[in-house]
């Protein structure tokens, strides 16, 4: 429960007078997301605790180096969760979880990690501690910041604070399996998802569709009885796997150690790539293991309207994300040197660029 | 440059051009130059500010809004976006010496994707003909602004906007899946796609509720959701707004969260009785209308739940909704508050802060007790799941300083949601309305860090230029003036 504002201010304004970029991390688990970090090291796991949490405002404010786990626990005994399921791959900090910006399985139906950013609090790049948004659910005095914080993987300040819009455990779920080849698997995902079904994840891997209800106790129950399928036993851990990526698909001899995320239209057809991906969120994200040219993945995902990033492993040289236009680099150019006009923080993390 | 306050005035030569240049990208009927041809665009709802802008333009496609923002670029003229005009905050008023550009012309929805659940839709699209089109799939768009049959989803990404149903199904910001953007300088960029989402920054967040002054949105990818099986709204009836408040809190601790939490005040539902005969218990200091939805099984299931908590918070009478004719009713009146309030009074201002639920009775009271002060008297329409409140303070324009007072009564308002930790505006935005407030809610670095955000997408301030986020002078003068804490 520690405040250590001062401390980090200390550290920014060390650097900017010094000139040297810092390296901001959490709890170090997604080190390797993103393009290689760099920069002296400044660790935030010291800047800790919930700062306010009312259960029936349903909003959490806590600091960027609180545990993920704690909050989650802390959540959980109030019967609430952060909806965006985070992956944690590890003992990953608020901060870190926001900066990256990645959501789990439930991320189709309840929605992302910026989804429930409601506030931030950040250090910028001159040491000045910024508030944007806030502890209300609605609130558009001023432009998105916090939003855009969201994701940028600490590139445009250092996330001090955040709050977060919370939501009561589903009272219900079940977890059920339908054996289906990939493009059927698609495009049943894409047909469910347009009924009044309480479908709150879904995982094809290797013939199987897995798919977990949430919901009021009737609304799973009559749904579950409508789809069919066969009751998979162990449901939370096998979600626990695809979130936290100990799934085999993951982890198992794929042949090949470039992991690549592909985001897309969730109606697409199955991409014409080499090697079959773990698909979720109904169709509109497909992890692949593939280590030929990346100009190869990153053609295939634009073409059909998403994006492709080389998530793990792999030539990183070139870059993780998939560039960008000129006309969108140049407002991010912009962008980033309104925060950290010095470009302090996480100097070519997102893109070389900046 | 001038400040954003002074703006710019053109010499007689530059509008010559700009008319003049305006005419060669423009069909005749498309330029509107006349006074009287003017006049319907000098205000939005909030009709307390008007100003006459120098000329309208409506362009039919893409390329005359572009050329009209390269021309507007070029001779560093202001311009403002305007849609329906229903924004409540001052937002599509004109600057004097700028160009209306109304996207009134853009009306036609490009593409339904039943599959994908998307629709494609220009930005003159009123927010309830998406919902129109493609009900035949069985599937709506959810965010539902009371204004719905009016406004447009270029307004509502402009101002993000929320309607009754957001608690559950969110705001534009949580329907909105990309947008396509003409740039100050006439450079079109997508922004998000039919993806879940971007690489690099999430500019699509920052467009969200920029009021226009980052970029006029050309067309819009929205989400479309299944339509619930069936829908039941619960009204409950309560001898005291504490108490009504206090069920809110009651409800989500149960672990509910309705498809719609909403609450008016005594004032408000005789003024809206009067209007649609919606049913509503006139002997109440407040009402709730809590909405379940989904499967009749989950329906039944949360609508006996809701029951049980609002019985238990006190409720003096609880009605549910028989039928959807019933239901639609019930709704029908919180979402005709605001023009009910309109035909008891010459004026109102809709005030639209957010706050933390809990501190809920202390606003009311506070509220309550200005009302005296400034001897005006105001309705209270209340988004209660999320804690954002309306309050409409009457007013006659025509009475010697009744504007200024409500206008100061307003603020008043604002500050004390910012006082106990919320904001100036949930959902209709700064505008001019509340630019002075914004020196309240932010520090002098977090002004500079919007206005750098502002300068990343158009550094000469020619897109709705006076806006949403103020000067440091203006700032400085209001703290001077005393009207700020
Ligand atoms: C009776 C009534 C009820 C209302 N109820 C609600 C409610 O429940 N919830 C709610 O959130 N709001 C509500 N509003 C406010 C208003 O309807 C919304 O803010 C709406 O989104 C405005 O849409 P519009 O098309 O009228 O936009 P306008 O008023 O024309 O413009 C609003 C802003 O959007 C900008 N803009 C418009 N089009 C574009 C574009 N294509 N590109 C870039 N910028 C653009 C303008 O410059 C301006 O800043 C209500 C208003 C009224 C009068």
């Amino acid at each position: 429960m520690n405040d250590l504002t001062e401390h980090l201010r200390e550290r920014v304004l060390a650097a900017a007078t010094d000139r040297k970029p810092l390296r901001i991390r959490g709890g170090g688990t997604k080190d390797f997301y993103g393009n290689a970090p760099s920069g002296e090291l400044l660790d935030t796991t010291g800047h800790a605790g919930i700062v306010a949490y009312e259960p029936t405002e349903l909003v959490v404010t806590v600091r960027a180096g609180t545990p993920l786990a704690e909050l989650e626990a802390a959540l959980g005994e109030q019967g609430q969760m952060l909806a965006f399921e985070p992956p944690h791959f590890g003992e990953a900090t608020v901060g870190g979880c926001v900066a990256s910006g990645l959501s789990g399985p439930r991320r189709a139906s309840a929605g992302a990690v910026r989804d429930f950013v409601l506030g931030v609090k950040v250090l910028d790049g001159k040491g000045e501690v910024l508030n944007f948004g806030g502890q209300v659910m609605k609130n558009v005095a001023g432009y998105d910041v916090s939003r855009l914080m969201t994701g940028a993987l600490g590139t445009l300040g250092l996330l001090l604070q955040v709050s977060l819009k919370v939501l009561p455990k589903p009272a219900a779920e079940a977890t059920l399996r339908l054996e289906l080849p990939q493009d059927k698997a698609i495009e049943m995902m894409n047909r469910w998802g347009g009924r009044p079904l309480p479908v709150s994840a879904t995982c094809w891997h290797d013939d199987l569709l897995t798919l977990r209800l949430s919901g009021a106790r009737a609304a799973v129950a009559a749904a579950r009885a409508k789809l069919g399928g066969e009751d998979v036993a162990a449901a939370a851990a096998f979600w626990d796997s695809v979130r936290e990526q100990r799934h085999a698909h993951f982890t198992g001899d794929v042949g090949g150690s470039a992991l690549w995320r592909l985001s897309l239209p969730s109606r697409c057809a199955p991409l014409d790539l080499p090697g079959a991906p773990l698909i979720e969120w109904g169709g509109a994200l497909r992890w692949l293991t593939f280590d030929g040219e990346a100009s190869i993945v990153r053609a295939a995902a634009a073409k059909v309207g998403g994006h492709a990033t080389l998530f793990r492993g792999g030539d990183r040289s070139g870059g993780v994300f998939q560039p960008l236009s000129e006309s969108l680099m140049q407002i991010q150019r912009k962008l980033k040197r309104t925060f950290d006009p010095q470009g302090l923080f996480n100097p070519g993390r997102l893109y070389a660029e900046f | 440059m001038g400040s954003q306050d002074e703006h710019r005035q053109l010499a007689e030569a530059e509008i010559a051009r700009l008319i003049d240049g305006l005419r060669r990208i423009l069909p005749p009927q498309a330029l509107l130059v006349e006074r009287e041809d003017l006049v319907p665009y000098e205000c939005d709802g909030l009709t307390a500010y008007r100003q006459l802008p120098l000329l309208v333009a409506l362009p039919q496609n893409e390329a005359q809004v572009v050329a009209v923002l390269k021309l507007c670029h070029e001779l560093r003229v202001p311009l403002v976006a305007r849609g329906a005009g229903t924004g409540l905050s001052g937002g599509a008023t004109p600057v004097a010496h700028g160009v209306v550009l109304s996207l009134a012309k853009f009306m036609r929805i490009l593409d339904i994707d039943s599959v994908s659940r998307t629709a494609r839709v220009q930005p003159g699209v009123r927010n309830l003909s998406i919902s129109e089109a493609v009900a035949p799939y069985g599937l709506y768009y959810a965010p539902d602004p009371s204004s719905q049959i009016a406004c447009t989803i270029g307004g509502n990404v402009a101002e993000n906007s929320g309607g009754v149903h957001c608690l559950k199904y969110g705001l534009t910001v949580h329907n909105v899946l990309s947008v396509r953007v003409a740039l100050i300088d006439g450079t079109v960029v997508e922004i998000g796609s039919g993806a879940l989402d971007s690489p690099g920054y999430d500019l699509l967040a920052l467009m969200i509720g920029s009021e226009g002054m980052l970029g006029v949105v050309l067309e819009a990818t929205v989400k479309l959701t299944p339509k619930p099986l069936l829908a039941q709204v619960v009204m409950a009836s309560f001898d005291d707004v504490v108490k009504a408040g206090n069920a809110v809190a009651d409800i989500i601790s149960a672990g509910i969260i309705p498809a719609g939490l909403e609450m008016m005040d005594k004032p408000a539902t005789h003024a809206v009785e009067d209007f649609v005969h919606a049913g509503y218990d006139l002997n109440a200091q407040a009402i709730l209308l809590a909405e379940s939805d989904g499967t009749p099984e989950e329906v039944a299931e949360e609508i006996a739940a809701m029951c049980a908590v609002l019985e238990k918070s006190g409720a003096t009478d609880i009605r549910v909704s028989h039928d959807e004719a019933e239901r639609l009713k019930f709704w029908a009146g919180r979402k005709a508050a605001f023009p009910a309030v309109g035909r008891i009074t010459p004026d109102y201002l809709c005030m639209d802060g957010t706050i933390p639920r809990k501190h809920l009775a202390h606003v009311l009271t506070r509220i309550a007790e200005l009302s005296e002060e400034y001897h005006l008297r105001c309705a209270n329409v209340f988004h209660a799941g999320d804690g954002n409140l309306h309050p409409l303070i009457m007013f006659d324009a025509n009475v010697e300083g009744e504007v200024e007072r409500a206008t100061a009564y307003g603020g008043k308002i604002l500050e004390l949601s910012v006082e106990v930790g919320g904001t100036i505006t949930g959902e209709h935005g700064v505008g001019i309305e509340k630019v002075s407030q914004m020196c309240v809610q932010f520090s002098k670095e977090e002004l500079a860090a919007f206005h750098g955000v502002k300068a990343a997408f158009d550094e000469h301030t020619l897109l709705n230029p006076g806006k949403a986020v103020p000067t440091p002078r203006r700032c400085s003068e209001y703290r001077l003036t005393g009207s700020a804490k």
